[in-house]
């Protein structure tokens, strides 16, 4: 999964704009928009009320199995949790800012082409790269026969990496998150640190005592915010420790919740989760307002790169092909092998189905979500400086964690709320429509409201980006001309939004695609999409028919990188 | 400009009518459906498990069966939809959840001679709130090469030294394993079943992963030696290209065939609460018990029938007879709570 993209440098480049600058005391004394309130209000209602069930759920009763959670199993799933957060940060982190380096600073063969070739692994959803390595290291598997004509049957046979296991979940998770630090790592090179640079390769300073003494510190809060975005992922993982067999919170809580039979403590620790989250969320928000103020205006980007050739040139260029090797390489030749052998007629129709199913799913998802984004982001933009107006802005804040939540617990939170919604509106009013029962739960309309809830953040974040960038002179020059919020908003901000729209709707598109725990509980009757096929495959250890599925999903996820490599390199070639 | 703008606007309200349209559609042909007889099914069970079981029903009555498939969070799922709930029958692959879905009252009793006559009063409910509709048992696969027939007979012998490392099984808490281990607590206490669990834990050769049929596969992979399985998983093994090999590296073990018996689970079925079609489920449900059905039970899922008189399939007699533990289902279902918190204090999955 993917959160907003932090393109720090486009915002240097207008300069910083906050909330309660001119825009709002304007607002305020020209009458705030009541239909602009009102519709914002309702959006956050409804945005927020599966977020507020989950809560009210957490605040049920644990059940007398709770001290036995709290005593014996919490302390574990704590710690490996830990284990698995802090280990992530630092490999995918080693990874990421070093990469970044080397491709900011040098150029070797084909470096150009790295910049943004090193963002694909991204694309590939956890899940699936766990599923093929398990293959691929599997008794019998290619790596097995390497080692044991290497070293003999017992010795190769112990030398196979055991990659169920708590490493191994490291290792998965953040071949597929370094994009993320390498990312903002990279922005931070080439961007505002690219000038310090400079000077202290012409005071004479090494490359090591530059990387080590003025880069690192100056991307400080760059690699903080790519971090952060790696540890939220990687608490949020399910599918990636369930196959493993780690049991941290995510996949404790399904132990809490169905052998323990306490939903209330698998809430309970739902809402912890959501916390830490939360926390590293304004962890991550703090560090990209440091690190608007933090270099100059204009960004800069280092006078020349040192160009290594020979030998020397095509070692640098091996060692940075690495991750890409082992993030998206490896795990999709595996894959393309085992759905080569499994290619037959019955699934194939199915697959094409439930890809079709897929596709307008997350396409209407993407679009819904994206609109109710942009509602929320504006609505708080214009709201004003008073009180309510305050904590409106706070409330679309809330109405992002989602984000932060367990897909499962969200979706128990969707569960009720439809529920309540049936029982208490629906019906009511007869339900009845031209005589077909109208109901919500088990609906396609169940799916598109989990989805926009828990994606709402990637809407949000990238409008919100994008708003930052439109001044508010603009705002107040529409409206002395006599526009109101709704017709500037129609004429003016989105179409200077469309591309933080686009990439948001893109985000969201992938993110649908790859969505399973919310998907399986909430679908209709006879619904399969290609992420529920490919779970179902995958639970029967049938991973050759999980293959195609899963390697759909994963060429759709290339879609959102390719846009995004696509607006680094501009930045990065200013 | 415009032009774009307003093809943006058109692509825009088409994408958003589609999911609408498809609801409308799916609600428009539950309608039509109510006219030929629909029944809405909630299963625990893997899709390409019952399908043809529902495929029999179909070509026989006429009835559609549209099918929702989700292992986590059915029960939620029917107590949150309430009276709206759209479901008539529920399938469940264990006692546990179908206890679980009796328990907090999502089902409703059915009076049915037929079913009645057709499943043994062990395998059901008293007051017909749910039905076992087939039985598996839980058995011990060991590896042809490397354990001796007759090495290891029981249950009990889990827990010897002598197979340190050489043991692998899926999670001991999952609803399989703790209906195993309840019916221990219910034979053997819960110190004693402690000691026993803490003993297996010490013999395991990994930590518990992956579900039964990737405990065979690790035996045919010279992981382990021996897994612990349902035994329906051998037939689906064998009849798939790609797991053949793991299914041939092993050879079946009843336990305790010459003392108590092995511990036999059920697959099952209810009558959800607030069922909109309730002839349909309940001819669904008599349909499930049919010779017919049964028969494709053994045939197809390699599962034992609970209608006496109805053969098993060859490949199943192949695995020889067995005496199952006559244990009763709800005793097993009572002790699972104690099961669980001995699963997780004896740190079995750690």
């Amino acid at each position: 999964m993917s959160a907003q993209i932090p393109l720090t440098q486009q915002t240097q480049t207008t300069g910083p704009y906050k909330y309660g600058g001119p825009v709002s005391h304007f607002v305020r004394t020209v009458q705030a928009p009541l239909s602009l309130w009102t519709a914002t209000v309702i959006g956050v209602v409804l945005v927020a009320a599966p977020i507020i069930a989950v809560m009210v759920l957490a605040l049920g009763e644990v059940g007398d199995i709770w001290p036995l959670v709290r005593g014996t199993m919490l302390p574990r799933m704590i710690w490996n949790t830990v284990l698995l957060l802090g280990g992530v940060a630092v490999i995918s982190g080693v990874i990421g800012v070093g990469t970044a380096w080397l491709v900011s600073m040098y150029q070797f063969p084909f470096g150009r082409f790295f910049s943004w070739a090193l963002l694909l692994p991204m694309a590939m959803p956890a899940y699936v790269v766990a599923y093929a390595y398990v293959d691929f290291l599997d008794l019998g598997g290619p790596v097995y026969q390497v080692l044991t004509g290497l070293f003999g049957q017992q010795q190769g046979r112990l030398l196979l990496p055991h990659i169920r296991s708590l490493p191994g979940a490291v290792l998965v998770l953040s071949l597929v998150l370094y994009p993320y630090i390498y990312m903002t790592s990279r922005a931070a090179f080439v961007g505002q640190s690219g000038r310090f640079i400079d000077v202290s390769r012409t005071l004479g300073h090494s490359m090591f005592s530059t990387f080590w003494r003025v880069a690192i510190p100056l991307a400080r809060p760059a690699i903080a915010i790519g971090m952060a975005l790696v540890m939220m992922e990687s608490l949020s993982d399910f599918g990636t420790v369930d196959f493993f067999a780690v049991k941290t919170l995510s996949a404790g809580l399904y132990d809490v919740w169905l052998s323990m039979g306490s939903l209330a403590g698998a809430a309970q620790i739902g809402m912890s989760m959501l916390g830490v989250i939360a926390l590293l969320m304004v962890l991550e928000r703090m560090g990209r307002r440091r690190q608007r103020f933090a270099g100059p205006v204009q960004t800069s980007a280092p006078a020349g790169k040192i160009i290594v050739s020979g030998v020397k040139g095509w070692a640098l260029c091996l060692l940075v092909a690495l991750p890409i090797v082992f993030g998206l390489l490896i795990p999709v030749c595996v894959l393309i092998k085992l759905a080569a052998s499994s290619v037959e007629g019955a699934a194939l129709s199915a697959y094409f189905e439930s890809a079709g199913r897929s596709i307008v799913l997350a396409g209407s998802a993407a679009l819904i979500t994206i609109s109710l984004g942009m509602l929320l982001a504006y609505g708080a933009r214009t709201a004003g400086n008073g009180r309510p107006a305050q904590a409106l802005r706070s409330l679309t804040q809330f109405a992002g964690l989602g984000y932060a939540l367990p897909g499962v617990v969200l979706a128990l939170g969707v569960l009720t709320v439809l529920g309540q919604f049936d029982h208490l509106v629906l019906q009511p009013l007869g339900m009845q429509f031209f005589g077909v029962t109208l109901l919500t739960s088990g609906t396609v309309l169940a799916l598109l409201f989990a989805y926009a809830v828990r994606f709402m953040s990637l809407a949000q974040g990238n409008v919100e980006a994008g708003l930052t960038r439109i001044t508010p002179h603009m705002d107040m020059a529409g409206r002395t001309l006599g526009h109101g919020p709704w017709s500037l908003l129609w004429r003016v901000h989105i179409p200077m939004l469309r591309g933080a729209l686009l990439t948001g709707a893109v985000l969201i598109f992938v993110d649908c695609m790859k969505e399973l725990p919310a998907t399986l509980l909430l679908r209709p009757f006879n619904f399969e999409t290609l992420a529920t096929l490919t779970y179902t495959y995958a639970s029967l250890e049938q991973l050759e028919a999980a293959a195609l599925p899963a390697l759909s999903i994963a060429l759709v996820g290339l879609l959102p990188v390719f846009l995004m490599s696509r607006r680094l390199d501009k930045i990065g070639h200013l | 400009m415009k032009l774009t703008k307003l093809m943006g606007l058109g692509a825009a309200l088409f994408t958003l009518a589609i999911p609408v349209a498809v609801t409308a559609s799916e609600a428009a042909g539950e309608m039509a459906g109510e006219v030929a007889g629909e029944v809405n099914v909630y299963s625990y069970r893997q899709p390409n498990l019952v399908q043809p079981l529902f495929d029999g029903f179909t070509a026989k009555t006429g009835i559609k069966v549209n099918t929702v498939f989700a292992k986590k969070g059915m029960a939620e799922r029917l107590a949150a939809e309430g009276a709206n709930s759209p479901a008539d029958v529920i399938l469940t692959v264990d006692i546990g959840r179908l206890m679980d879905v009796t328990d907090r009252g999502l089902v409703q009793p059915v009076a049915s001679d037929v079913l009645s006559d057709a499943i043994p009063a062990n395998l059901r409910d008293a007051d017909g709130q749910w039905f076992g509709l087939t039985t598996r048992a839980r058995v011990m696969f060991v590896s042809k090469d490397r354990v001796a027939d007759g090495a290891i007979t029981d249950y009990e012998q889990l827990a010897d030294p002598q197979w340190k490392g050489r043991i692998c099984t899926r999670s001991g808490a999952h609803a399989y394993n703790v209906a195993l281990i309840a019916s221990l607590v219910a034979h053997w206490g819960e110190a004693k079943t402690m000691t026993w669990l803490k003993a297996v834990k010490e013999n395991l050769a990994r930590k518990p992963q992956g579900n039964d049929r990737a405990q065979v596969k690790a035996v045919a992979a010279g992981e382990c030696d021996i897994a612990i399985g349902n035994t329906y998983y051998m037939g689906k093994m064998i009849n798939n290209p790609d797991q053949k090999a793991w299914a041939d590296a092993v050879r079946v073990v009843f336990p305790n065939s010459d003392n108590r018996g092995t511990h036999v689970n059920v697959s099952g079925m209810a009558m959800a609460k607030h069922a909109p079609h309730k002839d349909a489920a309940r001819a669904l449900m008599e349909y499930l018990v049919s010779d017919e059905a049964q028969a494709l039970y053994a045939e197809q899922n390699y599962e034992y029938p609970v209608k006496a008189g109805v053969a098993w399939s060859d490949l199943v007699k192949s695995w020889g007879t067995f005496k199952g533990d006559e244990l009763s289902l709800s005793k097993i279902a009572d002790y699972r709570k104690k099961a669980i918190v001995l699963v997780h204090l004896t740190g079995f999955d750690n």
